[in-house]
């Protein structure tokens, strides 16, 4: 049997022999968004030989002028059963690439823009290999008209609370290494009822996926358990933010591309490259990583974010950040881009990161000198001196640098580039006609 | 199951490969000598002779083992379209034959077949290891009773794991012999996947699977406990 056909017929059994009801193909709006569409055992052949076709007009970025029937294609390799709702109620999960009427990839799919990006970097050697920290909060309830109330305080006993958050951290692991995404460390965050876990490192495609299903995990048992669960980039004022950092290396073969073992810092010329590259191009893929209004609160000075365009070795408030690494352990030879926030769309997030990285291989980009001390100390004098750029200030600041951008055009296609300025445009513009209470406290006693 | 010959050593590898992938134990040999040298307590199950490559000498391995007292059987060939002429007045070398380049899956219902035909045992229904089941012919995993459940490759490797106890393999072999070679991800994709693994088999059993530094991954112990 060829590979695919293999991978088919496991499922197949599978889905027979453990009595899987109900098979979800996910796929991953332009915004972000998991959608699903469920099929029973019985369409399942079908949909792997032929893709279930639907409507995509009603999903955000797959609509075009001319049709809009698309189909889903189920990857039989992301088949997993789903550890929730066990009992009677077996079901099953399987990422799905969406194939215009033709068969050939649909622009407007995500998952097919970073398979895209990830062959070129195959075509020159290269493996992308990423591991997000994903930041979240939870809350007593996701009721947006309410005041927020983080689970940590708000009335209970401290120990109790705090007992009860970390319970639902460690269900939550418990379901993600079910489902086979290995967690690295979790611990609670700074701020008040604010959570990190960390994913071990995976192949792009596949880590994007994990994100997806991560972000279902964590609201899902959240859920089942009273709480609200969110990645919301800056729900409270005044406390840290939550972020994706993401780790990131090249592999050739079984080697770490951006390891050099006589190197100050132990980088390769690949991996100053790199580095060279998404310092260069960070403001142009800024609004695919924070693409919220909201995520430029985050943004800000005071809160370990990153604000300006720098690098170095041990200063969290640099943009990369270059982890060290302990001997004899070259393989996790790695850099750390600190400015995304766990709610954008991976499979965009990880394909321009990887592109302008390439890029700056590809050109030889200079790499800037390392930044020395806390940037935010500098005046912006010394910071213009040394000519330290900063990352957008709003979504329209990085919404503007993205739409002068090739590589970003390049690296998304025509398709999603358009849609996606015009749709956050949009938003910005609905933010923007808004008389928020900042303003009238501030104004209205005085004019 | 004893393993099967397969001539020549190295095998090209898809059809090593394609052997994992069915289930069939296999060990190769280079020359007639270690056909005797290499065989098994209770004999070899069958073979696998190639001969598009050497047909000089893969018609001779065939000739000598097909004149032992007890004849080796069966005996599966793999010749290209060319050979087809040479194949003629010798039908007591072989059982059944192949065109290579071969379809997988030919070759699977092939040599299932043969076993029919000869009533000799099957490919192995299950693999079993302390407390852990695989089942072959429904692609199940048990461990201590309890379903493993798990994504094809992950049952892929844990089953090519599981058949070769107390062995260790490199990166690279486990890469070509259980993916591919023009597989995709690279090396570093086995250390994921044998993350995977031992997150799904819980902590008690994650150490079932060890690490052997600098070289790559070992499965529980041999049987002889080496």
């Amino acid at each position: 049997m060829a590979p695919m056909e293999r991978h088919q017929d496991y499922v197949l059994r599978t889905v027979e022999e453990r009595g899987v009801r109900l098979i979800r193909l996910w796929f991953t709006d332009v915004l972000g968004q998991l959608k699903s569409v469920a099929i029973s055992p019985a369409e399942l052949e079908n949909a792997f030989e032929e893709g279930m076709h639907f409507d995509g007009s009603a999903i955000d970025g797959f609509s075009r002028v001319q049709e809009s029937d698309v189909l889903a294609r189920p990857d039989p390799n992301t088949f997993e059963l789903l550890p929730w709702n066990r009992g009677d109620d077996v079901s099953a999960r399987m990422f799905c690439d969406i194939l215009s009427h033709d068969g050939t990839p649909f622009e407007g799919d995500p998952r097919q823009v970073l398979k895209r990006n990830l062959d070129k970097a195959h075509e020159r050697g290269f493996q992308f290999m990423v591991a997000p920290e994903m930041e979240f909060f939870y809350f007593s309830s996701g009721d947006a008209s309410k005041p927020l109330e983080p689970l940590d305080t708000g009335g209970y006993f401290d120990l109790t609370t705090t007992d009860a958050a970390s319970d639902l951290r460690k269900r939550t692991i418990a379901m993600l290494e079910a489902m086979g995404i290995p967690v690295e460390y979790s611990f609670h965050e700074d701020a008040p009822s604010q959570h990190e876990i960390d994913l071990r490192y995976s192949d792009a495609l596949s880590m994007a996926d994990n994100v997806m299903t991560f972000r279902l995990v964590v609201r899902e048992i959240a859920l089942e358990q009273g709480a609200y669960a969110t990645f919301m980039p800056k729900p409270l004022e005044g406390v840290q933010g939550s972020g994706m950092h993401t780790h990131m290396s090249l592999f050739e073969g079984d080697t770490n591309a951006f390891h050099e073992p006589g190197d100050p810092y132990g980088l390769s010329k690949v991996a100053y490259g790199f580095i060279a590259g998404v310092l260069r191009h960070a403001p142009e893929l800024t609004a695919v990583t924070n693409q919220l209004v909201n995520s430029y609160k985050r943004l800000i000075a005071g809160y370990e974010a990153p604000t300006y365009v720098t690098w170095a070795r041990n200063n969290r408030s640099a943009l990369v950040r270059i982890p060290v690494t302990k001997a004899g352990k070259q393989s996790s030879t790695r850099i750390e881009f600190r400015s995304p926030d766990p709610a954008c769309n991976p499979y965009l997030a990880f394909s321009v990161l990887l592109a302008a990285g390439l890029k700056g291989i590809e050109e030889g980009y200079e790499l800037p000198p390392e930044a020395a001390a806390n940037v935010f100390e500098l005046t912006p004098e010394e910071r213009a001196a040394e000519q330290i750029g900063s990352l957008p200030q709003s979504l329209s600041d990085a919404l503007d640098a993205m739409e002068r951008s090739e590589l970003v055009a390049e690296t998304l296609g025509e398709h999603i580039f358009e849609w996606f300025l015009r749709n956050k445009r949009a938003e910005w513009l609905a933010y923007k006609s808004q008389v928020t209470p900042f303003e009238l406290s501030r104004y209205l006693p005085n004019l | 199951m004893e393993p099967l010959l397969l001539y020549p050593d190295p095998p090209p590898p898809e059809l090593a490969q394609a052997l994992d992938f069915a289930g069939y134990p296999w060990k190769a040999v280079s020359d007639e000598a270690s056909v005797e040298r290499l065989e098994p307590d209770d004999g070899w199950a069958g073979a696998v002779v190639c001969a598009d490559v050497d047909p000089e000498a893969a018609f001779s391995l065939c000739r000598s083992v097909r004149k032992r007292d007890l004849p080796l059987a069966p005996l599966l060939l793999l010749v290209s379209g060319a050979q087809l002429p040479d194949l003629e007045l010798r039908d007591e070398l072989f059982d059944d034959f192949c065109l290579s380049p071969f379809h997988p899956r030919e070759l699977e219902a092939r040599l299932k077949h043969l076993f029919w035909r000869t009533g000799q045992g099957t490919r192995p229904e299950l693999v079993e290891y302390s407390g852990l089941v695989l089942n072959l012919e429904t692609y199940q995993a048990a461990i201590d009773g309890q379903p493993l459940d798990l994504t094809y490759m992950e049952y892929e490797l844990l089953k090519f794991l599981a058949s070769h106890p107390g062995k260790v393999f490199t990166r690279e072999t486990l890469l070509s012999r259980v993916w591919g070679y023009e597989y995709y991800g690279g090396a570093r994709t086995v250390d994921v996947h044998i993350r995977r693994l031992r997150a799904k088999l819980g902590e008690e059993h994650a150490g079932l699977i060890q690490t052997v530094r600098s070289v790559g991954y070992r499965f529980g112990q041999s049987r002889w406990g080496l």
